[in-house]
């Protein structure tokens, strides 16, 4: 099967003093989609704020953020997510095509998806800016087959406690206030956060996945750039 | 490192900070055991109301409760603000669930910003709080609630207690932020023996209703220690009709507008509310009766109203179920008697365990009923055998159901918003009602999806928060989304949308209740033996029949 890279694939390994999570999840193919995103709102509840709205002498005001609850269809769990619609569309893309790599791929069902939060380094030109990763969150997947209704409805039970533990691993890594970026100034929002949405200022971050096919080897997908100005340069 | 008194505006920062955290800690728990899913809108104005920049939206008996509690104190070593979560069932027997924390250590950090780092950790916290909140065990059981059981949830402010949460109960920790004068501290201590429930112990597998025979076989009220005592008492200002809970009508009167269909709208509710069912169960000590009700806001499920009768302890919880529009006009009341008339309201002030001695009443919940208590024993709760004492009715007895139809949120309006249907009709509900309110019946209307404004909106006020949804009104009240598959127009009485909801939770089968359930299956296990004797003859015959099918 034919697997496409888009654009240079950018650091997916971390830099030296990027703090990486990992977490595996076995779940059902249907399972993929909303074990993925309980997992990635989780993560972007607490890395998004409040639209920033500087005034003058360098203070600013943050806008607020709702949050709703989220029923998963396929699995017995619920998660909270932010209350933006464009980000819950970013996300749901990207799971997607992780769902598809995922089925297409021939592999034998394991792959991985990573959430990365960087910040822009602004060089002169002729040097393209440079993204620095400081959080680093992969979701291990293994999808396992069932072969029928009662051992689907153990694993509907199964991966909603799962997911409760990777929940509470999340909210654990999340109380250490390790390094966060500095609160930008104006003229650097920009390259902290991701100022795109109407209604929610989640932290830079770019999503990418890799698909372990059959033979063990896995390729890099970086599958969406969600900064404007990516390719802008 | 040089210690840096705090100044003194950064202490009063300090302080309001952690109030008002600790405040939007309990609504964040509390909300989250309604039963409903919640759903509030980011906006990219700051309001300059919404404390840690997140929409958690005040529900006012709830944070009249958790003022009561701290007394104008705040968390600091050695005295806790603890939100204790407890299940009690339609038969009277309550079990601790969870206890929520809100601790300080004396660990300080001298160095953080109170305005800018601990501001922002806060937030955080409250974050994380969001998610824990829904991983823990009582969450789903608090979603399921309303026919078998309530949450209820008690603010307490001092030594934390553990005890009733059972044994090998397991402790999460939501996070802490570090301040100049301490380290606070959230976390949840949960009971983790709750996978099987039963309306009796909570270790065994749940009865199916009316086959379970010992379902109704008396045993001895399965004791649990003694509620710890609260600072803040209840008891003699019982009666009042706190000025909060007056201002708050409009909020009280608006309920949350439907679900999403997975879950029930109508409450079906069986009402013979002479006089509110008195229950004494260890861990609600006051007459709780109005304040009960006072507590209860909108709920798509709520069909049970437990109560406390009984003097002296401060201990109360509450129903954490809100019925909608149930308490406008009547803090004390459940139900208004709408425009139509024949439903009783409940009284607006409790008995204080005398009048409670004589009734016996029948809770809304499967014709279950309680005795009463004695207003001083606490312990002993006379769990009623059904099959034995006098019923009041099956539930499919009784002549009268009320449809709390549940009005949109954002709508202000009375809460005659009773309809009557009696069961005996099918689709009574669709039976001409003399509610005149249909077309402004946001169940038949419903208003928009959060992203646009609705039309029926009134603004809703709140003591002093307004909320930040929508630019021009306030909204108080959380919004539900709720969109039926399928279902495009909404403007039309009894479209897709609202039929399946009305049936979405339909009442019980009279076959299924416990008391005919009961009677007819004692009967039908008598006379097992003898049909199954029948069969055995006849079992040629069934074999040449099977035959013929294959």
């Amino acid at each position: 099967p034919l697997r496409t890279r888009c654009c240079a694939p950018s650091a997916v390994t971390p830099a030296m003093n990027c703090r990486a999570e990992v977490l595996e999840v076995s779940v059902e193919g249907r399972q993929v989609e909303e074990a993925m995103l309980a997992v990635l709102h989780t993560v972007l509840l607490h890395r998004s704020t409040g639209k920033f709205h500087y005034k003058k002498e360098g203070t600013y005001s943050i806008g607020t953020v709702g949050t709703q609850d989220v029923d998963c269809d396929f699995i017995d769990f619920a998660y909270v997510r932010v209350s933006s619609e464009e980000l819950d569309r970013a996300l749901r893309k990207a799971v997607g095509e992780f769902k598809d790599a995922l089925r297409n791929s021939g592999s034998d069902g394991m792959g991985q998806i990573s959430l990365e939060f960087y910040q822009k380094k602004k060089s002169r030109w002729p040097f393209s800016d440079e993204c620095i990763p400081w959080e680093l969150w992969t979701i291990k997947v293994n999808v396992v087959n069932l072969a029928n209704e009662q051992e689907r409805q153990i694993c509907r039970e199964k991966v909603g406690e799962k997911l409760c533990e990777k929940i509470i691993n999340i909210v654990e890594v999340m109380n250490r206030h390790e390094y966060l970026p500095k609160m930008p100034t104006q003229s650097e929002v920009d390259n902290v956060f991701d100022t795109s949405l109407k209604d929610v200022q989640p932290y830079l971050y770019k999503i990418s996945y890799q698909i372990t096919d059959s033979l063990g080897t896995s390729v890099t997908t970086t599958m969406r750039r969600l900064i404007k100005d990516t390719l802008a340069l | 490192a040089m210690d840096t008194d705090l100044s003194s505006q950064d202490r009063k920062d300090l302080d309001k900070f952690i109030k008002f955290f600790a405040l939007k800690t309990v609504q964040v728990i509390v909300q989250a055991r309604l039963g409903e899913k919640i759903c509030t809108r980011s906006s990219s104005s700051p309001t300059g109301s919404d404390w840690f920049n997140l929409a958690i939206k005040d529900i006012p008996e709830v944070t009249h409760e958790a003022k009561k509690a701290l007394a104008g104190q705040l968390p600091a070593v050695g005295r806790s603000m603890c939100v204790e979560i407890s299940l009690k069932t339609s038969e009277g027997d309550s079990m601790e669930l969870e206890i929520w924390c809100l601790e300080m250590n004396e660990k300080c950090d001298k160095e953080i910003k109170v305005s800018y780092t601990v501001y922002n950790r806060l937030s955080l916290l409250l974050k994380s709080l969001l998610a824990i909140t829904r991983v823990t065990p009582a969450y789903r059981l608090s979603r399921k609630q309303g026919h078998e059981y309530v949450i209820l949830y008690r603010i307490y402010f001092g030594e934390v207690q553990l005890s009733g949460l059972g044994e090998g109960f397991q402790t999460v920790r939501v996070g802490t932020v570090g301040t100049p004068v301490g380290t606070i501290t959230l976390s949840c201590a949960y009971r983790i023996n709750l996978a099987f429930m039963s309306t009796r112990q909570f270790e065994r597998t749940p009865p199916i209703m009316g086959i379970i025979i010992d379902h109704f076989v008396d045993r001895p009220y399965p004791s649990s220690s003694p509620m710890h005592p609260c600072n803040y008492r209840a008891g003699e200002d019982n009666g009042a009709v706190y000025p909060s809970v007056e201002d708050s009508q409009e909020v009280c009167t608006t309920s949350f507008s439907t679900s999403p269909p997975s879950q029930c709208v109508f409450t079906v509710t069986r009402a013979h509310f002479q006089t509110p069912p008195p229950v004494v169960t260890d861990t609600l000590k006051v007459p709780v009766m109005g304040l009960a009700f006072s507590h209860q806001l909108s709920s798509s499920r709520l069909s049970y109203q437990p109560a406390a009768l009984g003097v002296g302890s401060a201990d109360m919880g509450y129903p954490v179920l809100f019925a909608g529009g149930l308490n406008a006009a009547h803090p004390h009341q459940l139900m208004g008697p709408g425009k139509d008339g024949g439903v009783p309201p409940v009284p607006s002030q409790p008995a204080h365990g005398t009048q409670a001695d004589q009734e016996r009443m029948c809770t809304p919940l499967d014709g279950v009923h309680y005795s009463a208590a004695t207003p001083s024993s606490s312990e002993d709760t006379e769990t009623v055998s059904n099959s034995s004492e006098g019923k009041c009715g099956s539930p499919h007895d009784l002549l009268e159901t009320i449809f709390i139809r549940k009005v949109g949120a954002f709508v202000n309006k009375p809460i005659n918003q009773v309809t009557m249907a009696n069961l005996d009709i099918p689709f009574a509900m669709f039976a001409p009602k003399n509610v005149e309110l249909e077309d402004n019946d946001p169940m038949v209307n419903p208003p928009d999806s959060p992203e646009t404004e609705s039309p029926l909106q009134g603004s809703l006020h709140s003591e002093g928060s307004s909320g930040s949804s929508t630019g021009n009104t306030h909204d108080d009240f959380v919004m539900i989304d709720f969109k039926p598959a399928f279902s495009k127009d909404d403007i039309l009485p009894m479209d897709l949308g609202t039929f399946y909801r009305e049936f979405q939770n339909p009442p019980q089968l009279s076959s299924l209740s416990i008391d005919i359930g009961a009677q007819s299956m004692a009967e039908d296990l008598d006379s097992l033996p003898e049909k199954l004797a029948v069969h055995e003859k006849n079992v040629k015959e069934f074999d040449a029949f099977v035959e013929t099918l294959q």
